[in-house]
């Protein structure tokens, strides 16, 4: 593999090693507020990786308000997927927050591996 | 599974799912690739056919507007899930804040008069922005989803100026929960407005325009301010929610603080 086309590969690497660093901060999470945030993290890697897809070499962005039509910009479609992305990984957090907030309320501990027995 | 053995499970799985990864990331097109067919198409959509400066929220609000709906309803039904799992419980009492004073911040102590300042002097400049944020969001980068966090969080200067009850009489929940419904059905009603006229859910009923103009791109600025009213006030009753966890309720006193005993 030539040195540039190891070079293009990186950002690709790069979400592909946020979603395993997050998936092992999940694993061996000992808070709940931790494993969230954790998965913020594997969230994270979908955004690189869809604006990695969508990136196009010398290309503006994809608005043309200032820029004349048929100029060069990257791909629009996976910015609306990014978009959509972030207001889901945004809401599914606080849903997630709220969870913990009432799991340390029911059992008193934060700690995932504490939750071991179901109780009403 | 001791944690030992579950970090090794995760190990084995990791490395398998890396080589997969790197096996799919090896065949896609390369970073900065020139072929974006889809893309293509989407941005000739945008401005020849739809008068949409912004090809993205041609993309979300026009093209796949439907997605958008949903995506809509995931915030939605999040909003609601924290209120139901957040509501207050029989055995929590509420406390009024900020009675003996203002600065009633979960025991942060006084607020600095310059941040107390900024807090005040920016608010204004903040919901403009906001404002301007949704509702160019055709024309510019921007849009409903983000102008509508820009307009919640800009509310919440008023709790980092440390007055949690000005910041309770500039948000009455129930308006926020009155809005963010009605703002969650005028999106569908858009929709059924594009159903009844052109017999496609979702459609363009409204004229295009010319390109670049404030009123143009047809319906999109109109959903776009529907999921702003929508994103600003179902952020507004999630942070008010998790607010009211910290500031207001407090556990009846006698009981453990484990809370494990019942």
């Amino acid at each position: 593999m030539s040195p540039q086309s190891l070079l293009g590969l990186l950002p690709y690497l790069v979400a592909g090693w946020l979603f395993l660093i997050g998936l092992y901060g999940i694993v061996t999470s000992r808070n709940l507020i931790h494993t969230v945030v954790s998965l913020s993290v594997v969230q994270s890697s979908t955004y690189v990786l869809l604006l990695t897809v969508g990136f196009r070499a010398g290309a503006t962005a994809p608005v043309f308000s200032d820029i004349a039509p048929g100029a060069i910009v990257v791909d629009p479609l996976v910015q609306a997927l990014a978009l959509t992305d972030v207001v889901v990984g945004a809401t599914v957090s606080a849903l997630l927050l709220a969870l913990a907030v009432q799991s340390h309320k029911r059992s008193g501990t934060l700690d995932p591996d504490q939750l071991r027995t179901l109780s009403g | 599974m001791t944690r030992r053995v579950r970090v090794v499970v995760f190990a084995v799985a990791a490395v398998g799912m890396a080589v997969l990864l790197v096996w799919a990331f090896a065949g896609a097109r390369p970073f900065g690739t020139s072929i974006h067919p889809y893309g293509d198409l989407a941005v000739r959509a945008a401005l020849e056919q739809r008068a949409t400066a912004n090809t993205v929220a041609s993309v979300t609000f026009d093209q796949r507007g439907l997605d958008t709906m949903g995506e809509e309803f995931i915030l939605f039904a999040a909003v609601l899930g924290t209120s139901i799992l957040l509501r207050r419980e029989p055995d929590e009492l509420a406390r009024t804040v900020g009675e003996e004073g203002t600065e009633d911040r979960a025991g942060s102590g006084p607020t600095p008069e310059m941040v107390r300042l900024f807090g005040y002097v920016v608010l204004p400049f903040v919901v403009v922005v906001g404002i301007y944020v949704v509702a160019h969001g055709h024309l510019s980068p921007g849009g409903g989803f983000q102008g509508g966090i820009v307009l919640a969080t800009g509310l919440h200067l008023l709790y980092i100026a440390g007055d949690y009850p000005a910041l309770r009489r500039l948000r009455p929940q129930r308006v926020f929960e009155v809005s963010e419904a009605a703002a969650a059905a005028s999106y569908v009603l858009l929709g059924l407005a594009g159903l009844a006229v052109t017999g496609a859910f979702l459609a363009n009923v409204l004229p295009y325009g010319t390109l670049g103009q404030l009123a143009s791109a047809g319906t999109v600025p109109l959903l776009n301010t529907a999921v702003g009213v929508e994103v600003g006030s179902g952020t507004v009753l999630l942070l008010a929610e998790f607010l009211e966890q910290t500031l207001v309720l407090r556990e009846r006193s006698g009981r453990p603080d484990t809370g494990g005993s019942r």
